[in-house]
């Protein structure tokens, strides 16, 4: 599992705007770098990255190997209710990794 | 015969066009040999010490979205790092089967100020030794553990962790009777010219702080922010990681890891931040 | 290769992204609409401490309801070895219109955002951006 910094407003007004910062601990391997051996080091990256909000879908990011290592992204949601928000991190070999915050929406 | 690092050596995460990789390494070249020839009209000048009140931050040179990543808990890199090494302090380890809570309990009050007086006196080496040394020493006394290499993920994180502790206090290295003659031998390495620019450190750090090299800000070399996230690395690393970087980029054989000569060097600087504000782990280009 | 003394390595480059490569990843991401400058603001320091790690954020003009609001952003850049950097995908659920990442540029080179709109419309930024290679770095060991 690859270490991963959430930072979601523990709580919120319902109907205000919040900020969200994601950070994973990825390589992102590009594929273009040349190895010692003189080989080029195999393309490793996340490609997918998606947010839910008790279950539905509220920003969704398709990565390239141009985005930095150590991948962040930071997005905006609405805080329609209490609940669960689901971050999850697919990488090209489809391994995905999900992890959650909790939010109070009053 | 020692390989030299040109531009079309490294291990690039960007690929210049040919033409401009060329051109790039003319550039470069032409700049450091200009820089050199400036330097070296200054043949018989001792590198004036910078003035206590004078001394600024490494962070004052970076740019402003660097401060703020640096400074977001969530955004600074090098926080990922840091969870990793709270999972190893409290992990059981070696023939002793403790872990460094066992004696040390909870870091954030027993490592408080510690990495600020590192590098510190060792009676068991008669010699400094930086933090990561420190750690490895307890590491192979006390856990009965093998030492953790160089570098190592592992060596990082705890490093990262335990520096963490120190944020906001002010470095505070001995320079006591034994002590002073390690001070005096790093400062002697810092103000040697070297490498085939025969450029010293303190030509750049003493200097010619403040002023453009390659498109960043020649900083003071103030290390207050070590183990730091280096963009250029792309991963944390060491301050003996960086001072090898600085050497090559002088085109200057660079000493091994663990070397009693970067220790000095790590104790010297440390001396010459002395009173300033911890900042790891800092984010830099 | 050659062997012993000073090895000049011989980087395999790849193509980079080329004028026709960039429009190409347009039209797959956009199809054929006509993109129009305007409503988008990026933001991207114009000359960037390291090249490795560019702070970027995308941000663009929009109500962000049902009846209007932008269905995606996406980025392109002309020098890198591929044209695509991030295409994300949001609903009227943002709130906002904006993000922040962090991305790669391997030269000097000019930046584009493209916001898609749910009224099909597309508008577009760009930045010019230098981009300069570190001084003091790894000596590559064998």
């Amino acid at each position: 599992m690859a270490r991963a910094l959430i930072h979601v407003p523990p709580s919120a007004k319902r109907g205000d705007v919040i900020e969200i910062k994601t950070l994973i601990s990825h390589v992102m391997e590009t594929g273009y770098r040349i190895g010692v051996t003189g080989a080029p080091i195999p393309r490793d990256i996340i490609d997918d990255f998606v947010c839910t909000y008790n279950g539905e879908e509220v920003f969704r990011a398709k990565l390239y190997p141009a985005i930095a290592a150590n991948p962040f992204i930071s997005f905006f949601t609405v805080a329609t209710e209490s609940g669960t928000l689901a971050f999850s991190w697919t990488d090209q070999h489809g391994a995905t990794q999900v992890q959650t915050a909790a939010i109070t929406v009053v | 015969m020692k390989k030299v690092n040109g531009c079309g050596g490294r291990l690039l995460m960007r690929v210049p066009s040919p033409r401009r990789a060329e051109g790039t390494q003319r550039e470069r070249l032409a700049a450091l040999v200009l820089v050199s020839m400036i330097l070296l009209r200054a043949t018989a000048a001792w590198a004036a010490e910078i003035p206590l009140d004078q001394r600024r931050p490494d962070s004052d040179f970076v740019s402003a979205d660097s401060r703020a990543m640096q400074n977001d808990d969530t955004g600074n890199p090098a926080m990922l790092v840091l969870l990793d090494g709270e999972a190893l302090w409290n992990t059981k380890a070696g023939a002793a089967n403790k872990s460094c809570a066992d004696c040390h309990g909870d870091a954030e009050k027993s490592m408080k100020g510690v990495a600020a007086r590192y590098p510190a006196y060792a009676s068991a080496l008669g010699r400094p030794v930086d933090l990561e040394q420190q750690i490895n020493l307890s590491r192979t006394t006390d856990q009965k553990a093998p030492p953790f290499a160089f570098e190592s993920k592992e060596l990082l994180a705890l490093t990262v962790y335990i520096a963490r502790q120190s944020r906001g206090m002010p470095v505070a290295v001995k320079d006591d009777a034994k002590a002073k003659p390690f001070i005096a031998a790093g400062r002697a390495l810092f103000e040697q010219r070297q490498g085939q620019l025969n450029l010293s450190c303190a030509q750049c750090h003493d200097d010619n702080w403040g002023k453009t090299l390659a498109g960043n800000l020649i900083p003071q070399a103030m290390p207050t922010g070590y183990p730091i996230y280096r963009l250029e690395w792309q991963a944390v690393g060491s301050l003996q990681r960086r001072l090898r970087n600085c050497m090559s980029g002088m085109r200057a054989e660079t000493y091994e890891f663990g070397a009693p000569e970067l220790v000095d060097l790590e104790y010297y600087l440390m001396w010459r931040a002395r009173g300033m504000a911890m900042e790891a782990p800092a984010v830099r280009p | 290769m050659a062997s012993g003394g000073v090895i000049l390595r011989i980087a395999i480059r790849p193509a980079a992204a080329t004028p026709e490569t960039m429009r190409e990843a347009v039209r797959n991401a956009i199809g054929e609409a006509t993109v129009k400058k305007g409503r988008v603001q990026l933001d991207l320091p114009p000359i960037v401490e390291n090249g490795n790690s560019v702070p970027c954020t995308v941000s663009v003009e929009s109500p962000m309801t049902a009846a209007d609001h932008v269905k995606a952003i996406h980025i392109f850049n002309e020098k890198n070895p591929q044209p695509n950097v991030i295409s994300i995908k949001l609903n009227p659920r943002a709130g906002r219109a904006a993000f922040s990442t962090r991305i790669r540029l391997a030269d000097s080179q000019t930046v584009t955002a493209i916001a898609e709109m749910s009224d099909g419309s597309c508008w577009s930024d760009d930045i010019d951006v230098i981009v300069t290679l570190a001084a003091c770095i790894e000596e590559v060991k064998p």
